[in-house]
C-alpha cells in the first residue's frame, strides 16, 4: 500500500486514486473501499458513488473551481488538488479557498508533482496531506515543514498576519 | 530606514538554511535543475551566459551605508569588483559561483539584505520614488506602505507560483518618477475629499512583449485595505492567468484578455470576501512602520546658502552639475543630490567596489548615511545641505563620479544585454556608449536637453525601450544584431509608448541616426521645448524623412 504524509506524519494511504473512469461501470468491485473521483465523475454520478459503501473524496485538476463542490464538502472525507506540475500555483488559491472561503474541514490532499521543496507553502495554505511524487524521500520530506518558524501573512495554519501578532 | 525585529531576522535566517540545504542537494545531483530552477530564482540566482547572476534587493531602493559597504566587500570577495545597479534599484553580480551564493546571502543578512524572490513567477521587489520622504512635491512618503507590502509579498505561500513575475510599484509624488503606470499593480497615493490617505490603483501595466500602460480598477482604496485588495488581485490573477503561453502570462494580458471592467469586478468580488478580515491594516502598523521613515535630523537653514551662491558663480563645471543633478527637496537648505552613474565608458549602472566604499563614506558625511538607487541607475544622496554641495561635488569629481547629465541624453538607462543576458538578441552596452561618444559635450547635452534614452538588449525589456523619448531595442534579424528605434516614450505622469520609427539599424549606425533625430529635433524645437513635447507636436513624418530619406 502506498504511503502518504498526514498531519506531518508517513501513513499509509488507506483510499484509492480513480485517475479517470472511462469505464460506466468502474465501481464494481470498490465497494468498501475508500475512492478519490475525479470532479466529473463525482457531478455526473453523485448518487452511484455516494451509495456505495466506503468513503467518497474528489479531486480537482487545478483549472477546476472549487466552488463546484462547495454544497457537498460535509460529505467529502478528502479533498484532492492536483499539481499537474509542480510551478502550476493555482491549486494553493483553490487549498485557501476551501478552507477559509468554504470552511472545508476534512482531509486536503495534494497529489501529482508533490515536492518536498513546496511542502511548507502547501501546509500554510491548508494542506494536510501529501501524496509526494514516488521519488520523493517522505522520511526527509516530512523535516520541510520546519523550514520556516513563521510567516508574515495570514494564512490557514496562522489566521492572524505577523503585524497582528508582533505586539 | 527599516530596521529588522526577530522576526525579520529569524526568517531571513531560516530562508538561508532552506537555500543552502537545496544549493547542496542540486551539486550533489540530487535534485533536478528543473526543480532547483524556480528555487534559486527566488533567491535571485540566475545561469547567465558566462556565469550565473546574482540579482539582490534593494527593497524600494534604500540603502544605508554598512549595506553599500557590504555589497562592496561581496563584489571584492565572490565577483570581479564590481556590481550593476538595475532598473527595478536592485544590483546585480555577474560572476558569482553556484556553490559560493549560501554564503553571499548569509552575509547579506548580516546587514539586512537578501536576494528573495527577485526573479522567479512571484511577487518581485516593490519600487518607488527615489526621493520619497525628501521630495518637494510629495503627497505622502510611500517608504511605509512599500515596506508593508515588501513584507505581504515575502514568502508569501499563495503566490509562489504565478503564471509570470509580478511588479508593484507604489507612486507618493506629484510626478512620478517610478514609472508606476507600466507595473503589474501601480498604486498612486491620493487623498479623498476627507482628507483620508488611500490609494488609487492601476492593474495590467507592463513593458516587455506587449507593452501595456496599467487600467484604473479602483480610483481611490482607503489605505487600511491594501493588503486585502493586493490579496483579491493575486487570487483572480492566480486562477485566470494563462499558463499555457508564457509570452500571454501576465496579468496585461488578463485584464485585456477579460476587460478591464470584468476584471475590476472579479477583483471586487475576492475582495469582499477578505475585505475588514486580519488583513485590515492597523493604526499600530501604520505607525511602527512610519517610526522607520521619521525625518532624519534636519538643521534650520534659510533657503539661501551663501555658499553655495558664491560656488555657483565662481566655479562653472560645479554649477552646470548642479543645475543638471541636484533637485528640490522639502526643507529649505537641502537639496537632493543624484550621483549620476553615466559617464561616458562605463557601462550604465555599474560601479566598482572601491566607487561603492567611496559612495558609502559620502553618504555618512554629508546624507545621513543613507543612500537611494533609481530605476534609472542612479545613486542618490537625499538630504545634503546646500552648504556643503560643493565639497561633496569636488570629492565625487576625485573618483569621476561627477557626470553632469542626469535626465540628458547620455544619462541612459541599459540593460546588460548581448554582453551577459542569456536572453538577449543583441548587445546594449556598447550602443549607449557609442552614443556617449557622440553626445560626449556637456554643453550640447544640456542645449539638446530632457531626453530619456532606454536600450534594452531583447522585447524583454529591462532597459524600458518602449517607454524611453528614445526607445532603442536589440533585434535578431537572422543571426545579426539590429537596433529598432521608437520615438516619444515616456515613463512620466503622461506615460506613453514609444511609435517605431521604421526598419531597424545596423549597429555601427546607430550614433548617426541619433544625430539626425536630434538635429530634427533641434530644428524645430520652440523655445525651451523638450524632445518628446516637439515630437509630440510635429509627429513621425519628419523624422522619417531625415532618417530613411524622403520617399519619391
Amino acid at each position: 500500500m502506498a504511503r502518504l504524509i498526514k498531519d506531518r506524519a508517513v501513513v499509509e494511504d488507506q483510499w484509492l486514486l480513480v485517475r479517470d473512469a472511462i469505464e460506466p461501470n468502474f465501481l464494481e468491485g470498490l465497494d468498501g473501499q475508500d475512492v478519490i473521483v475525479p470532479l466529473q465523475v463525482w457531478l455526473l454520478q453523485r448518487e452511484a458513488v455516494s451509495m456505495r459503501k466506503g468513503r467518497t473524496g474528489v479531486w480537482l485538476q487545478s483549472h477546476e473551481l472549487p466552488q463546484s463542490i462547495a454544497e457537498d464538502l460535509p460529505s467529502l472525507a478528502v479533498i484532492a488538488l492536483e499539481f499537474p506540475i509542480f510551478s502550476d500555483g493555482r491549486a494553493y488559491t483553490s487549498a485557501r479557498e476551501l478552507r477559509e472561503n468554504l470552511g472545508y474541514k476534512g482531509e486536503l490532499r495534494a497529489i501529482g508533482d508533490v515536492l518536498c521543496d513546496q511542502l511548507f507553502y502547501m501546509s500554510r495554505c491548508g494542506f494536510n496531506a501529501f501524496a509526494m511524487r514516488p521519488d520523493q524521500n517522505l522520511d526527509v520530506a516530512t523535516l520541510r515543514f520546519e523550514d520556516f518558524k513563521d510567516g508574515y501573512q495570514a494564512s490557514v495554519d496562522k489566521p492572524l498576519p505577523l503585524f497582528r501578532r508582533r505586539g | 530606514m527599516y530596521q529588522y525585529d526577530e522576526y525579520d531576522h529569524q526568517m531571513l535566517a531560516d530562508r538561508i538554511a532552506q537555500f543552502r540545504d537545496q544549493t547542496a542537494r542540486f551539486l550533489s545531483g540530487e535534485l533536478a535543475p528543473a526543480e532547483f530552477l524556480p528555487l534559486r530564482l527566488q533567491n535571485g540566482l540566475y545561469v547567465q551566459r558566462l556565469a550565473p547572476m546574482l540579482r539582490i534587493a534593494i527593497p524600494y531602493g534604500m540603502l544605508s551605508s554598512k549595506q553599500l559597504r557590504k555589497l562592496a566587500y561581496i563584489a571584492d570577495h565572490f565577483d570581479k569588483g564590481y556590481g550593476h545597479f538595475t532598473t527595478r534599484q536592485n544590483i546585480q553580480f555577474n560572476w558569482p559561483a553556484i556553490a559560493d551564493v549560501p554564503d553571499i546571502l548569509a552575509h547579506l543578512a548580516e546587514v539586512e539584505m537578501h536576494a528573495i524572490q527577485t526573479s522567479g513567477n512571484c511577487i518581485r521587489n516593490t519600487t518607488t520614488d527615489q526621493f520619497a520622504g525628501s521630495a518637494a512635491n510629495e503627497i505622502e512618503d510611500s517608504r511605509p506602505y512599500c515596506e508593508i507590502i515588501r513584507q505581504w509579498s515575502t514568502f508569501h505561500p499563495e503566490f509562489a507560483y504565478l503564471p509570470r513575475k509580478f511588479k508593484i510599484a507604489v507612486c507618493g509624488t506629484q510626478d512620478d518618477q517610478a514609472a508606476t503606470q507600466v507595473h503589474d499593480i501601480g498604486l498612486f497615493i491620493v487623498r479623498n475629499d476627507e482628507g483620508e490617505t488611500g490609494f488609487r490603483v492601476l492593474a495590467g501595466g507592463g513593458l516587455g512583449r506587449t507593452p501595456v500602460i496599467g487600467k484604473e480598477i479602483r480610483a481611490f482604496l482607503p489605505k487600511q485595505h491594501l493588503l486585502s485588495y493586493l490579496d483579491a488581485i493575486l487570487r483572480v490573477y492566480n486562477r485566470e492567468g494563462r499558463r499555457d503561453n508564457k509570452y500571454k502570462a501576465r496579468i496585461k494580458i488578463l485584464v485585456k484578455e477579460t476587460g478591464v471592467e470584468n476584471f475590476r469586478e472579479k477583483v471586487e468580488k475576492e475582495w469582499r470576501k477578505l475585505k475588514d478580515g486580519p488583513l485590515t491594516l492597523t493604526d499600530t502598523e501604520f505607525q511602527r512602520c512610519k517610526r522607520f521613515f521619521h525625518d532624519p535630523a534636519y538643521k534650520h537653514f534659510e533657503p539661501q546658502s551663501p555658499a553655495l551662491e558664491k560656488a555657483l558663480n565662481t566655479d562653472v563645471l560645479f554649477s552646470s552639475w548642479y543645475e543638471q543633478n541636484v533637485s528640490a527637496h522639502k526643507k529649505p537648505g537641502y537639496g537632493i543630490v543624484t550621483i549620476c552613474l553615466k559617464k561616458t565608458g562605463v557601462a550604465p549602472g555599474d560601479l566598482t567596489s572601491e566607487q561603492m566604499n567611496f559612495v558609502a563614506d559620502l553618504a555618512e558625511r554629508f546624507s545621513f548615511g543613507e543612500l537611494r538607487v533609481s530605476h534609472e541607475q542612479n545613486l542618490i544622496l537625499a538630504d545634503v545641505e546646500k552648504d556643503t554641495l560643493h565639497s561633496l561635488w569636488r570629492a565625487l569629481k576625485s573618483q569621476d563620479l561627477h557626470a553632469p547629465n542626469l535626465g540628458l541624453l547620455t544619462d541612459i538607462i541599459c540593460c546588460p544585454g548581448g554582453d551577459f543576458c542569456s536572453l538577449a538578441n543583441a548587445k546594449s552596452i556598447p550602443i549607449a556608449e557609442a552614443i556617449q561618444r557622440r553626445f560626449d559635450d556637456a554643453e550640447r547635452l544640456r542645449q539638446i536637453g530632457k531626453l530619456s534614452v532606454n536600450i534594452s538588449g531583447c522585447m524583454n525589456a529591462c532597459g524600458h525601450h518602449h517607454v524611453g523619448n528614445i526607445g532603442i531595442l536589440g533585434v535578431d534579424k537572422k543571426g545579426a544584431e539590429f537596433y529598432q528605434i521608437s520615438l516619444g516614450g515616456s515613463a512620466e505622469n503622461t506615460t506613453a509608448l514609444g511609435d517605431i520609427i521604421g526598419p531597424s539599424f545596423a549597429q555601427e549606425d546607430v550614433p548617426e541616426v541619433m544625430d539626425k533625430l536630434i538635429g530634427v529635433f533641434e530644428r524645430y524645437k520652440l523655445a525651451d521645448e523638450r524632445f518628446v513635447d516637439t515630437y509630440r507636436r510635429i509627429g513621425m513624418t519628419p523624422f522619417k524623412e531625415d532618417v530613411y530619406g524622403k520617399a519619391d
